[in-house]
Formats: structure tokens, C-alpha cells, sequence
């Protein structure tokens, strides 16, 4: 078990660089930041896959890779699936003795966006966790399928515009609630669940480390500001990450075998959604007069959420 | 492998249980499947020699075919030997999943029972699902009975595993007329079988860290039709490398397999052109009419992709006239495999008369008789010396004739 040290955010940020800096993300995406807080968080050696989206088609462009490691890119849905075949033929050639270098500790993991793991991927990725491969799912969640120019997903949040949950002079933009994509894969009894974000470093690590030591699946949702489609300037990506996590958008919180809650952030002062929503160009429309429900509609939600996660930690059911 | 499985020197084996046999003697490390009539059977059986300790090895039963497709991708990627078994809309799930297993150079063996396709729903053997994979970069074989399931199956791990190949391959074999059907099979001993298809050496692989390798990678229009063109030329050279599989197979089993089987063709005028268990039912047809004096033959598709060109002409160049059978759907064109047999005969200087049949879908039987009625067809055209009946006719159809793209000469 190769755990890194993630006190020092230097050496941290310097320590097994797997991951090449030039792929053609999008500047200001925090994809490439969280994939490599992963990488760097652990010295294990890692198979790694990838469903089709913004991360896959800008790391692997032919012929050039930013992965120093095994990585494979399937299919829109399928990385989940083709990381629980990888893992069970790494404890068949174990048994066999066939591997090459049986003694280093290897890691499973799959990338998805939140295109592939709350829609079109979510059937194989439910599948993999009920048949308990020991592998880590992480989504990166941008709340949209950004990689075909930002259509809606079962993850974009309510109020928000997208291509194709368009706000107008009828529409306030997309109507339904964000899919609660941590419970249902707590759900599924995984033995370790989180959410967290890029800009609390720290929290991210110590989550990738858990999830990596722990054995059966883990899931990870990451929040993923995407200056395209969120339509904010690329240097504020963390100031907008910062800004999600304090108004509670996007609380950071872990569940241990499907029922035990820990919240891992708690803001020192918690900013209202309008601070959130204000800083980002999707949610615009809804600083006119006719929408200012939706406004409250969204900081009820999150209100009672963040009290319902608290509940939860308290009852330590 | 934890204890000996005692087989005999002739059992009583279905197709089915045929190539889970197969799976055994090879020793697959990994199965990933879900269930789907008639193929179900055969990874069935590979998890109940896991259970039972007649082999090391991991059965992953997964949520789809399209899952189980996946986690053969991954699995196979990841360096060990990898099979799974399907059939008609199970197929069709995993369609997306074949082309990448082909592009990605994966040597999967996928033994397929066909079966139709719906709709309607229909669990019978036809060849609608074979179809759907012709494109999808594999090798494809198919077995005529379960003695050629088990044989081929043992073959194809072989061929998909050659440095000079890395393909993965499809078995088929027709649903229930052969996986349901219980026949003489001779099998080989677990050694002998294993020492055939050997230690699988995996090139690129995900489990050695000393080399990473980054697999599916995106190419656009500058490198896209290079990567295709290279694998078009992988399936074509594995035409040789085939040969000398089968070849290296009748020295250890007596029993000779090529990729275009002829029988009683060497002074054949007339001929029928088949695949699956048509083509037994075709020469046994084709022995009675010698009796009679007609010059019948039969010709039969073993290795369908790559498609064997040159010698389905050089087998077909000297006839007069030729019934190419498709046992799917034709979808409002002339059949599949009547195209590519017509495609081969078109650049020969005889050019023999060609007519389409289409027959047995959805397990329909197909009989001597109706064989037999083929080639007195193929003799009147003969005879004739141009096609006396429509071009494309649906044959043992309940109710009146029916025939497509008439002849205009007739």
C-alpha cells in the first residue's frame, strides 16, 4: 500500500506526475486537476479507464497520451464494465501466477462524466458496483454533456439553461432536480461513497486514498466547473469551485457502507445560492423579476438538503 | 487446475456443451456473460467447472451482453485468455462492443449460436445475427455440427492469439439444430488440447507496468483510415495463418478443416452454396442426385470473414449454375451472402448462372427434399443456359410462391 503524503500541498502537487500537463482540455477545466490529485495521491500501480467524453478525447489523441500508466477508453458507457473485466482478470492471472510483477499493488479505476454516469452509463456502472468489483468509479461532474457542446443531463441542476433545456421567453431553462446520484449509488451498499471538489485538495486526496485502500467498489463524485458551458472566466475556476462548495451546491461528504454520513466541509460561512448562481452565465435568466422563484426554489432545496445530511451524520444510522 | 475431468474417447456431447469444453481444455482465464437462449448453456457449463474446480478461472456474470462484451475488452486487454457466448438480440446488444474489441486488436473468442432476430420474437436458429457482426473486423467460422463446435472453438484461440493475427474470433454454430442436439463427438485429452492451443503471450498488456499502454486512443481524419486500413490487412493475412491452425489441427485430431470446403465439386454443373447445418443437409441431397446421374455439389463457407474470394471461385468457376442459400432476412435486397458469392463469381470468365434462396428463417426445417428441389432447379437453369425461375425466391414459405427480381429471359 503506497499512500502519499498530502500535507505539503508542494510536494503533494510534485509527486508521481503520471499525468502529462499537455493534453487539450479546455483551459481552466478542473478535470486535469482532479485526475491528477488521483495520481498523485498514490504510488500503486493503476489500470485505468475512461468513458468517451471531454477527459478521454482530450488525453489520448493519436499518437500522443497523457497517461503514464494502463488506460483504456471504451465506449460512452462501458468503463465501468471494462474496468470489472480488467480486475477479475488480474485475480485469475493471480492465481494463476502468471502475472509479470505479482507483488506491486495494483489499482482499478474508472473516469466518467456525468453524461455516462448519471444517464447513458448508469445500468453498467450499477452493475459493476452490485457484482462488488474492487475498483474506484470516479464522476467528474460538470453538469452537462459538455464534450458535444453542452446539451442537458439528468445532473444538470434545475434553473440551469442548456442546448437542449434552453431558458426563453417561456422557459426558465431546465425544470427537473439533479439526479442524487451519491444515494443511489450508497444505495447500492458500496463501502465507500463521496463527494467532494478540487479546491478542497486535501478532503479530494484523503477521499482518492480511501477509496483506492478500500476493498469492493467506491464511488466519487467530483464537482467539475466547466468554464464553457458554465460560461465563467477560466482563471475563476476555483473561486467558482469555492463558491459552490460554501453555498452547499455541492456539499463534501462521504457514506461508509451505505448509511454511515461524515460530512468532510463545513463552510465558515455559508454564502446563499444567488452568490453561486450570480457568477456563472447558465444561470443568468434567473436574476429577471418573472424567475426569482426559481432562485428559491434552488436555496430551498440545498437548505434542506444540508439539514437532511446533517440528520444523517448526527443519527449515525 | 484442481482435479482431472474424465472424459471418454467418444462422448454424447450437444454443440453447447461441445464448446464449453473447449473453454475448459483451453483454460480461459475469464468469462463475462449474460444469459441468452440457445447459447446459454455453454458458459453455464464454464461456471460450473469454476464451481467445481475443473478449472482456475474468473466467471464474471455481468447485467448485458453489452456489459459482458465490455468486460471482455477489459479483461482481455488486461492480458489473459477471455471467451463469452451469445445469440440473436444478446448480438445484437454487443454489436458496439465487437468493433471495438477489433479495433483494439483483442483475441476474445465468441462462440455465437445463431438465432433470429425479433421481430417478431423468435428463439430459433437463423442467421440474421451473423449478419449484423460481418463488418465488425472479426474472424468468423462456422461449425456444421458439435464435433466442428468443439473443434473450432479449441482453433480459434489459437488463430485469434497468433502475434501475427490478434483478432478476436466468432464460432458460430445454429441454434438448437446444433447446440440442442446431442452427437457423437470425439474430443481431444485435456493435454493434447491444451499443448494445441498453448499459453496465451499477450501483447500489450494492461497488467504489465513496465510498458504502459494506452488502449482506444482517438484518431480523427488523420489517422482514422490508416488504423482501418491496418486492420483490413490483419483480417486478410490471417488467411494463411487459418490454414496453418487447421492444418497443424488434423495432425493432433485426424480431422480436416479448410476455409472453403468443397464436396463432390470436382466435376460438378451444379452447385449449392451454404452455411451452417444447411450444408450437411445439402451434400446428403447432393450424394442421393449423383445417384441419379446429376453432376451435384456443394460448396461450404467454413471461415466466412475474412471472406475466402479466391477460392470461392476457384471452387464455383467451372459450374453452370449455383443456388447460394441465406438463412436471414434479406431486408428488401438480394441476401447477404448471395452478394458477396455473386461479388466472387462476377470476375470469373465462366460467370455460372446465380440465383438467390432465401429459407429456414426462424428455425424453419430444411429438408433434403427441399434441397434436392434446389438443384433440379439449378439443372433446368443449366440446361437452359440462363435462370428459368425468379432471381430471389423464398424457399419452403407456407402459402403461394414467393419470388423476387424476376428473370426477364424466362
Amino acid at each position: 500500500m503506497a499512500i502519499t503524503s498530502i500535507k505539503n500541498l508542494k510536494e503533494f502537487s510534485t509527486n508521481n506526475d503520471r499525468f502529462e500537463g499537455a493534453h487539450t482540455l479546455c483551459p481552466g477545466c478542473a478535470h486535469s486537476m482532479i485526475v491528477r490529485e488521483l495520481m498523485n495521491c498514490t504510488d500503486d500501480n493503476l489500470v485505468i479507464t475512461t468513458n468517451t467524453g471531454c477527459l478521454e478525447v482530450s488525453t489520448a489523441v493519436y499518437p500522443f497520451t497523457s497517461w503514464d500508466t494502463s488506460w483504456m477508453h471504451i465506449g460512452f458507457e462501458n468503463a465501468a464494465s471494462a474496468a470489472g473485466g480488467a480486475e477479475a482478470m488480474y485475480k485469475a492471472r493471480k492465481k494463476k501466477g502468471t502475472l509479470k510483477d505479482p507483488d506491486s499493488p495494483v489499482k482499478f479505476v474508472a473516469f466518467g462524466g456525468d453524461g455516462s454516469t448519471f444517464d447513458i452509463g448508469f445500468q453498467w456502472l450499477s452493475g459493476a458496483f452490485e457484482r462488488g468489483h474492487d475498483f474506484t468509479y470516479i464522476c467528474l461532474d460538470n453538469e452537462n454533456y459538455a464534450n458535444t457542446g453542452g446539451q442537458r443531463s439528468s445532473a444538470t441542476p434545475i434553473g440551469a439553461t442548456t442546448s437542449t433545456a434552453q431558458a426563453g421567453t417561456h422557459s426558465y431553462g431546465k425544470k427537473e432536480k439533479k439526479k442524487d446520484i451519491v444515494a443511489i449509488m450508497a444505495a447500492h451498499g458500496a463501502p465507500y461513497v463521496a463527494q467532494l471538489a478540487p479546491n478542497k485538495w486535501k478532503s479530494m486526496a484523503k477521499g482518492f486514498q480511501k477509496a483506492l485502500e478500500t476493498e469492493g467498489p467506491c464511488f466519487i463524485n467530483t464537482v467539475s466547473p466547466c468554464c464553457t458551458e458554465w460560461r465563467f472566466d477560466p482563471k475563476d475556476t476555483i473561486n467558482i469551485t469555492d463558491l459552490a462548495t460554501d453555498s452547499l451546491m455541492f456539499p463534501i461528504y462521504e457514506i461508509i457502507d451505505g448509511h454511515e454520513l461524515n460530512i468532510l466541509y463545513r463552510p465558515k460561512n455559508v454564502i446563499s445560492v444567488e452568490d453561486y448562481l450570480g457568477a456563472q452565465g447558465r444561470y443568468k435568466h434567473l436574476f429577471k423579476p418573472e424567475y426569482r422563484h426559481v432562485i428559491d426554489e434552488i436555496q430551498k432545496g440545498v437548505d434542506e438538503y444540508w439539514e437532511m445530511l446533517q440528520r444523517r451524520e448526527e443519527a449515525r444510522v | 487446475m484442481a482435479e482431472k475431468f474424465d472424459l471418454q474417447e467418444r462422448e454424447v456431447w450437444d454443440g453447447n456443451y461441445a464448446a464449453s469444453q473447449a473453454l475448459r481444455q483451453a483454460r480461459v482465464d475469464v468469462v463475462a456473460a449474460y444469459p441468452i437462449t440457445p447459447s446459454t448453456p455453454i458458459v453455464e457449463n464454464y461456471g460450473a467447472y469454476v464451481a467445481n474446480g475443473y478449472i482456475d478461472g474468473e466467471f464474471v456474470m455481468v447485467e448485458s451482453e453489452h456489459a459482458a462484451m465490455s468486460a471482455c475488452v477489459g479483461a482481455s486487454a488486461a492480458g489473459g485468455r477471455v471467451s463469452t457466448a451469445t445469440s440473436s438480440q444478446g448480438f445484437a446488444l454487443m454489436v458496439e462492443v465487437l468493433y471495438q474489441a477489433s479495433g483494439m486488436r483483442l483475441p476474445i473468442v465468441l462462440n455465437v449460436v445463431n438465432r433470429a432476430l425479433a421481430s417478431p420474437l423468435n428463439v430459433r436458429g437463423d442467421h440474421s445475427d451473423m449478419y449484423l457482426g460481418r463488418d465488425s473486423g472479426w474472424i468468423q467460422m462456422g461449425a456444421f455440427n458439435s464435433q466442428e463446435a468443439y473443434d473450432l472453438a479449441l482453433c480459434a484461440f489459437k488463430i485469434g492469439e497468433n502475434h501475427s493475427v490478434r483478432l478476436p474470433v466468432m464460432v458460430h454454430q445454429d441454434g438448437f439444430i446444433t447446440s440442442h442436439t446431442a452427437q457423437n463427438v470425439y474430443p481431444l485429452s485435456d493435454e493434447v488440447a491444451y499443448n494445441f492451443v498453448g499459453d496465451i503471450d499477450p501483447v500489450d498488456d494492461m497488467l504489465d507496468f513496465s510498458r504502459p499502454v494506452t488502449y482506444g486512443a482517438q484518431t480523427e481524419e488523420d489517422w482514422h483510415f490508416e488504423h482501418k486500413a491496418k486492420q483490413h490487412k490483419a483480417l486478410m493475412d490471417a488467411r494463411p495463418v487459418i490454414d496453418e491452425v487447421f492444418e497443424e489441427f488434423e495432425k493432433i485430431s485426424g480431422r480436416k478443416y479448410k476455409r472453403v470446403e468443397s464436396y463432390m465439386m470436382d466435376d460438378a454443373e451444379i452447385a449449392i452454396v451454404a452455411l451452417g447445418t444447411t450444408v450437411e443437409t445439402a451434400r446428403v441431397a447432393a450424394t442421393e442426385l449423383r445417384e441419379e446421374g446429376i453432376k451435384a455439389g456443394v460448396v461450404a463457407i467454413r471461415v466466412f470473414r475474412p471472406f475466402p474470394l479466391d477460392q470461392v471461385r476457384d471452387a464455383l468457376e467451372n459450374v453452370k449454375s449455383v443456388a447460394v442459400l441465406d438463412r436471414s432476412a434479406p431486408g428488401g435486397a438480394m441476401g447477404a451472402f448471395f452478394n458477396e458469392v455473386s461479388a466472387a463469381l462476377y470476375s470469373t470468365a465462366s460467370r455460372p448462372l446465380v440465383t438467390n434462396y432465401i429459407y429456414g428463417l426462424g428455425g424453419r426445417d430444411f429438408a433434403v427434399s427441399e434441397a434436392k428441389r434446389i438443384f433440379m432447379e439449378q439443372k433446368a437453369n443449366a440446361d437452359a443456359g440462363h435462370i428459368t425461375t425468379d432471381i430471389q425466391q423464398f424457399s419452403g414459405l407456407r402459402g403461394p410462391h414467393l419470388g423476387f427480381f424476376q428473370t426477364k429471359r424466362s
